[in-house]
């Protein structure tokens, strides 16, 4: 059976079990169709959250992002911290609260149809922009797999994502992204376990990547980091110098995490308060799962690669200069080298015309003496990041099953993110533009309707975007990220935490928060991502305080707290029955307060 | 109901100082031990590299699941304890 075959299999049979999940997941009622009828397994939420949560980018760009070295571990803790702030701050309170979605809450408790709009214009913003990512990565996963053009793959995931989101709302949603989590993670798993094995002899990755190198019998860390000094690059584990831009690039993460509407609505969907507490530990541990697997293929993969280039530096190397001395002939190069460079994503040019592959950081002043010392004239093989994950498989000589896994994995991931995210965006607009701010009167059956013409419609939008990408799409997940944590979370937090808070300091702070956070993205990487309309060069020596764009998010939550508190405090308190509203969220049991449902 | 009361603020009380002990953890093992103490760290050798790398690629990760499950374990005992349960 030829590859293509057996990926199409693959995914096939994939679609085929959503598609099958569709049919018998179909929403009822409204609750079923927001809420999932509120009625999920703590396990299976955690589950259905970390497939929500992950997107095809941390399935097929993380590791990529990761194998840079020890300063990009912003994203390993970034993106699993904000679960702890998530779990204590506002997933149980919320859930309390027992409404349909995010602007809900900001809505009733800021009595104000204001704060709810401008909750409504953050959640489309930062939904919109990331649900973009998602149709591309669809898109690019289906076109490297299955050999048909990224346009046709948007439709096709498209096609699947309308099935199941449209008839099914948050039900269908729920059930497929728990079978999309298990095919994602047993396709990231597998290869991993692989390359782990290769390496160090050790069949679990995150412990394989603290042990020995067996082919050199150094640690694998001391390991790599010799080899990539050697060809110029950054020591992998090296420290960074500027601590205070990892710190906030980090912080923006975890709190931006814990905002985001599409991952705080899955806690609407558990029985109890309780479980909303014990679903986002399980949320985590199943995103820890591939959390921890990501930074050992990234240090694997990438000392596997550059000892594919050079195999001298694989063992016990005594002189390294006499190993970078003999890189491969470009002839003799593996196979899937040959694989990888009909797709663009390995290219290779013979710079100094000696046949073989030199393969190091031209980008680097200091190192260019010596490059020069050693007839090198350039780095001749350019390496797309995604590769550390999608050439895993040939590269450690599995079978064509797996690669098939890999590709039914990246679409999973990439579908389950988008469906959640249509989903926060389609509610908002059924229940909190329709129902509650044009027409409170609508039925139980109109807003059904309204919910499922709302998706249909998110969908048709996304798809449009995903073919049409605006030349910022880059940018906007940074931009997602920041907005999240800039407006939503702060009003969210003092929303719970402070029965003081009125809607005057919240819509406020929403406001100086998300204007801030936008002003600074924009003074550096350009108005609305115009390209050449940016203020001042997006580098370091220009950063207020060298804090770069996307490590804003943190001061732009700083500035929303300040100006809703100033504000609040020289404005009349919130009515009783507002600060009752308050009480009755922080204690699982309502008795005797009056909550309205 | 004023007992109903002084109970409810004295669950919220326990919640807030639980909440602020976890938080500290939080940020000790992230931004202390993986990013800013890391240089203190350094000669604490863990495979091949030092314990603040560690933190930041696989310790911190494990802590906050530590951390989640523990809270949800003694936030159910605080529900009971102060009768606020479902």
């Amino acid at each position: 059976m030829s590859q293509f075959a057996i990926n199409l299999l693959f995914v096939g049979a994939s679609f085929a079990l959503y598609i099958g999940i569709a049919i018998w997941a179909r929403a009822g009622s409204t609750k079923d169709f927001y809420v999932a009828g509120g009625g999920v397994h703590p396990i299976t939420n955690g589950m259905a959250t970390a497939a929500d949560w992950m997107s095809a980018a941390s399935f097929i760009s993380m590791a990529g992002l990761i194998s840079v070295g020890y300063v990009n571990s912003t994203f390993l803790m970034g993106w699993t911290g904000g679960y702890v702030i998530l779990a204590m701050l506002l997933a149980p309170y919320l859930r309390k609260f027992g409404k349909f979605t995010v602007p809900d809450f900001i809505g009733d408790r800021f009595y104000s149809k204001t704060a709810r709009v401008v909750a409504v214009i953050c959640l489309i913003i930062a939904s919109v922009t990331y649900v973009i990512g998602q149709m591309t990565g669809a898109g690019v996963a289906f076109s490297r797999f299955l050999e048909v053009p990224s346009s046709v793959g948007i439709w096709i995931a498209a096609g699947i994502v309308f099935l199941y989101a449209v008839f099914g709302g948050m039900k269908g949603i729920t059930y497929t992204q728990v079978a999309q989590y298990i095919v994602l993670i047993i396709a990231y798993t597998i290869p991993a376990v692989f390359i782990a094995l290769q390496l160090t002899g050790n069949p679990i990755p995150m412990f394989g990547m603290f042990s020995t190198h067996t082919e050199s019998g150094v640690p694998l860390l001391a390991k790599l980091d010799e080899v990539v000094h050697a060809l110029g690059f950054r020591d992998y584990t090296a420290d960074v110098d500027n601590k205070l831009n990892m710190v906030l690039f980090t912080l923006s993460l975890m709190i931006g995490t814990a905002g985001l509407p599409h991952v705080i609505i899955r806690f609407f969907t558990v029985p109890k308060v309780a479980d909303a507490r014990w679903s986002a530990g399980w949320a985590l541990v199943f995103i820890a799962l591939l959390y921890l697997t990501a930074p050992a293929v990234a240090s694997m993969a990438r000392l596997n690669l550059l000892t594919t280039v050079y195999p001298e530096m694989a063992g016990q190397v005594q002189d390294y200069e006499e190993a970078a001395a003999n890189p491969i002939l470009y002839e003799e190069r593996p196979d899937w080298i040959r694989t990888w460079e009909e797709t663009g994503l390995i290219t290779f040019t013979d710079h100094n015309n000696d046949g073989r592959i030199q393969m190091y950081n031209d980008a680097n002043p200091a190192f260019e003496p010596l490059a020069a010392e050693r007839g090198w004239e350039g780095n001749e093989l350019t390496v797309n990041n995604d590769i550390l994950v999608l050439a895993n498989p040939e590269i450690a000589n599995l079978p064509g099953w797996v690669i098939g896994l890999i590709a039914a994995g990246g679409i999973a991931a990439a579908l389950s993110t988008a469906a959640g995210l249509l989903l926060a965006i389609s509610s908002a607009i059924s229940h909190d533009l329709i129902k509650n701010t044009i027409n409170p009167g609508i039925s139980e059956k109109g807003e059904m309707l309204a919910a499922r013409i709302s998706m249909g419609g998110a969908i048709l939008l996304a798809t449009y975007l995903g073919l049409n990408p605006p030349g910022f799409a880059a940018q906007v997940v940074a931009l997602a990220f920041g907005l999240a944590a800039a407006s939503l979370f702060p009003v969210l937090m003092m929303g719970i935490f402070s029965t003081r808070m009125n809607s005057k300091g919240a819509i406020c702070g929403m406001l100086a928060g998300l204007i801030s956070t936008l002003l600074y993205i924009f003074t550096y990487l350009g108005w609305f991502f115009i390209p050449g309309t940016n203020m001042l060069p997006n580098t370091e020596p220009n950063w207020l305080l060298g804090i770069s764009p996307l490590s804003f998010g943190a001061i732009g939550a700083m500035i929303n707290f300040a100006v809703a508190f100033a504000v609040s405090s020289v404005t009349e308190e919130p009515p009783q029955e507002i600060q009752d509203l308050v009480e009755s969220v922080r204690y699982p049991k309502g008795a005797g307060l009056a909550v309205d449902h | 109901m004023a007992d109903d009361k002084t109970n409810a603020a004295a669950y919220w009380k326990a919640n807030v100082r639980l909440i602020t002990g976890c938080l500290i953890v939080w940020a000790f093992v992230s931004y202390g031990c993986a990013m800013l103490f890391r240089p203190l760290l350094s000669g604490i050798p863990i495979g091949g590299t030092d314990l603040g790398f560690w933190f930041a690629q696989q310790g911190s990760i494990l802590t906050f699941i530590v951390l989640i499950f523990f809270y949800a374990w003694k936030m159910n005992r605080l529900d009971q304890k102060f009768g606020l349960g479902e």
